[in-house]
């Protein structure tokens, strides 16, 4: 039996010689100290690959059913969930597959930052790694839109305004976004096209690229303090290392291959429990309240982008990701000599903690997002009981009145309410009548944050809505005082 | 009988060779053009919005000075588009111009897009504060549309409207709208 597979074997290998091609290359050399112990950090890239794998099976299931059609793949969507067997565990695998699938591109892209992997002579490695970064971040973009839900709807009409700063060309760049005046089923199949042909495509083409320069220039050995990289001794002392390298197929892949199995084992757990994401509601545009939020790739950049002054806008959107990847591609050829040790590399290290801890908080703020007001605190959040106890009926119209101008939209009370405005539990302890009423008159002076509500309000209610805010204080707290009253000829003789 | 021999390697091609060659160039030149025009013209050359007038419905219908969001299919649209070609607008009757001579510009209209003019989030009317206000980052208008306050650069965007004068009934219609933005907005010829 053994015998006539082997000879069918040998049969096909006479033909195809792909023995005598493949097996030097999986059999090639690495520095004994990658297969040592320190082999635990290269473990990033191959569990990625492995999570492409599962994209690109899970994806092709996906397709068979998926309909990209405006006014069928929101159906299509509910019957992989509901209906389809098995449809609802698909669907979750690909997301979390491919939430994974970022999360270890960043980890092995901050890997090979901080061992230095990326200085001489894998300058042109780290460059299409940033591009298999970029094709991986356009899947999860792209991916997103798929699932034509409002997130998906409001996604692209954000996009849309956004490309629309664009100078000059900006209502054309807008059109090719949406393939047509307006969102609708030319999106979904341009959105579909990029999902499923061409970024995929440009992946596949620059791993295969990634994958050959691993190859030819060798991986790295662990990085030694002191062991500076010199363009010109480099590559002899690399070929010395590899004298006494060991095989990379064998045992040098079984922490790889152990690593890519619990990345499966998470990502299928992490399916199972959590199940499909949405889609979240059917996509009529008309439906009110809708509040699109971007994935969570993107949460960060949302983030900034909120928190931002107005006039930074247009800058943050067109020109800081094409400095922010302009970076990333001139990473390697800043530095690509010297030390690759971080102990050594302190800036390195330092950059890795600032943008981590820079892309963490920003998250966090995308994710909680208290600049958008809650489009229906004024008539959801009741003025909570005990700030209007033993009221007087002024103070309780005022507290109608400050609901029903929507002040709570933007304004928390006791922390319900809309957090874009400052809580204003205590406002009576920091603002006079008189300030209130500037304040709620005039909003934000130059326009800002707050509207002016001079002509939204009448005198009454504004008396009325004075007389709940001044009052708005503990009773041991004693109300503010005029403090900026202008006193300036006297105090200044 | 001739006989036919290959010329030595070292020896100049012939002219006809050269002449080959130059074919191949021109002709592989004129294929890809051939093939490379259309292809980038079908790619680039994506829809562009016609002018097509929505019916909103009788003047009658609109109470003076009261924002109403009206809602309809977009004609603007692809027949496999479904309910994502609902389009709401913001619509406010504004009275009648007592200095108007015809039927045709008598009546005001205010006709907004519900896109936010900051990043094109939907935006909700509150009749009790008479504001618009965006879910997104908290932009907020004024009931005729201008800014109020929060990080859009411009009001909301204005719809073009007329009224028709159908079967003895005065009605109100606008240009159907694509996707404003702040360099093609719905007043400017799309």
């Amino acid at each position: 039996m053994m015998r006539t597979l082997r000879e069918i074997g040998n049969w096909f290998d006479a033909r195809l010689s792909l023995r005598a091609a493949l097996l030097p290359m999986m059999e090639h050399p690495i520095p004994r100290g990658s297969a040592g112990p320190m082999g635990w950090w290269y473990i990033f890239g191959s569990a990625s690959l492995t999570l492409l794998i599962v994209q690109i099976l899970t994806g092709i299931g996906l397709a068979l059913v998926y309909v990209p059609s405006a006014d069928k793949a929101y159906d299509s969507l509910l019957y992989l969930n509901y209906d389809e067997s098995l449809g609802w565990f698909l669907r979750a695998l690909h997301y979390y597959a491919g939430s994974g699938m970022v999360v270890l591109v960043l980890a092995h892209a901050t890997q090979v930052f901080l061992h230095g992997a990326y200085k001489y002579p894998r300058e042109l490695t780290w460059v299409v790694g940033v591009l298999l970064l970029l094709c991986t971040l356009g899947m999860f973009f792209t991916g997103q839109v798929l699932r034509w839900d409002p997130d998906a709807y409001w996604g692209l009409a954000v996009g849309g305004s956004m490309a629309g700063r664009v100078p000059v060309i900006g209502p054309w760049v807008v059109r090719q976004l949406f393939g047509g005046p307006v969102i609708g089923g030319d999106s979904l199949s341009r959105f579909f096209a990029l999902h499923v042909f061409v970024i995929p495509g440009a992946l596949l083409f620059f791993l295969a690229v990634h994958l050959w320069l691993v190859l030819k220039r060798g991986i790295s050995a662990p990085p030694v303090p002191g062991e500076v990289v010199d363009p010109k001794t480099y590559d002899a002392e690399y070929e010395k290392q590899l004298k006494t390298g060991v095989p990379f197929l064998g045992d040098a892949m079984l922490k790889d291959a152990l690593c890519s199995a619990v990345a499966v084992i998470v990502v299928v757990i992490l399916a199972a429990v959590l199940g499909p994401k949405g889609p979240s509601s059917p996509p009529d545009p008309t439906l009110p309240g809708a509040n699109p939020r971007p994935e969570w790739p993107f949460l960060w950049l949302f983030a900034l982008l909120s928190l931002s002054p107005a006039g930074a806008e247009t800058f943050i959107i067109l020109v800081f990701p094409v400095i922010l990847i302009g970076i990333l591609f001139l990473v390697p050829f800043l530095s690509n000599r010297g030390e690759r040790a971080p102990s050594r590399r302190p800036v390195a290290v330092l950059a890795v903690v600032v943008i981590y801890t820079a892309l963490g908080v920003l998250t966090y703020q995308g994710v909680t997002s208290p600049w958008s007001p809650e489009m229906t605190a004024w008539s959801g959040d009741p003025v909570p009981e005990q700030l209007v106890r033993n009221s007087s009926p002024l103070r309780l119209q005022g507290a109608l009145v400050f609901q029903n101008k929507n002040c709570r939209n933007c304004h928390a009370l006791e922390g319900q309410g809309g957090r874009r405005g400052p809580d204003l539990t205590t406002v009576g302890t920091r603002l006079t009548p008189d300030q209130l009423i500037d304040q709620v008159s005039n909003g934000t002076p130059g326009g800002g944050n707050m509207p002016a509500y001079g002509k939204q309000i009448g005198a009454a209610e504004m008396t009325a809505l004075v007389e709940f805010l001044a009052n708005l204080r503990p009773l041991d707290t004693p109300a503010a005082k005029p403090g900026s009253v202008r006193t300036d000829e006297k105090q200044y003789p | 009988m001739d006989t036919v021999s290959n010329p030595p390697p070292d020896e100049p091609l012939p002219g006809r060779r050269t002449f080959f060659k130059w074919l191949t160039y021109g002709l592989g030149a004129v294929a890809a053009v051939a093939a490379g025009v259309p292809f980038l013209g079908y790619l680039l050359g994506a829809r562009k919005a016609p002018i097509k007038w929505v019916p909103l419905g009788p003047v009658a219908g609109f109470p003076p000075n009261q924002t109403r969001l009206v809602t309809f299919a977009n004609p603007i649209r692809q027949p496999w588009d479904g309910m994502v070609a609902d389009t709401g607008v913001y619509v406010r009757y504004e009275g009648e111009d007592p200095k108007a001579t015809d039927e045709a510009t008598k009546h005001i209209f205010l006709v907004l897009a519900v896109n936010c003019a900051h990043l094109g989030c939907p935006v909700s009317w509150f009749q009790e504060s008479g504001l618009f206000m965006c879910p997104c980052h908290g932009g907020v208008y004024y009931a005729d549309g201008e800014r109020a306050s929060g990080p859009p650069p411009r009001g909301l965007f204005h719809c073009v409207y007329r009224v028709t004068h159908v079967r003895g009934v005065d009605q109100l219609e606008i240009q159907a709208p694509h996707y404003p933005t702040l360099q093609d907005t719905l007043t400017h010829p799309a």
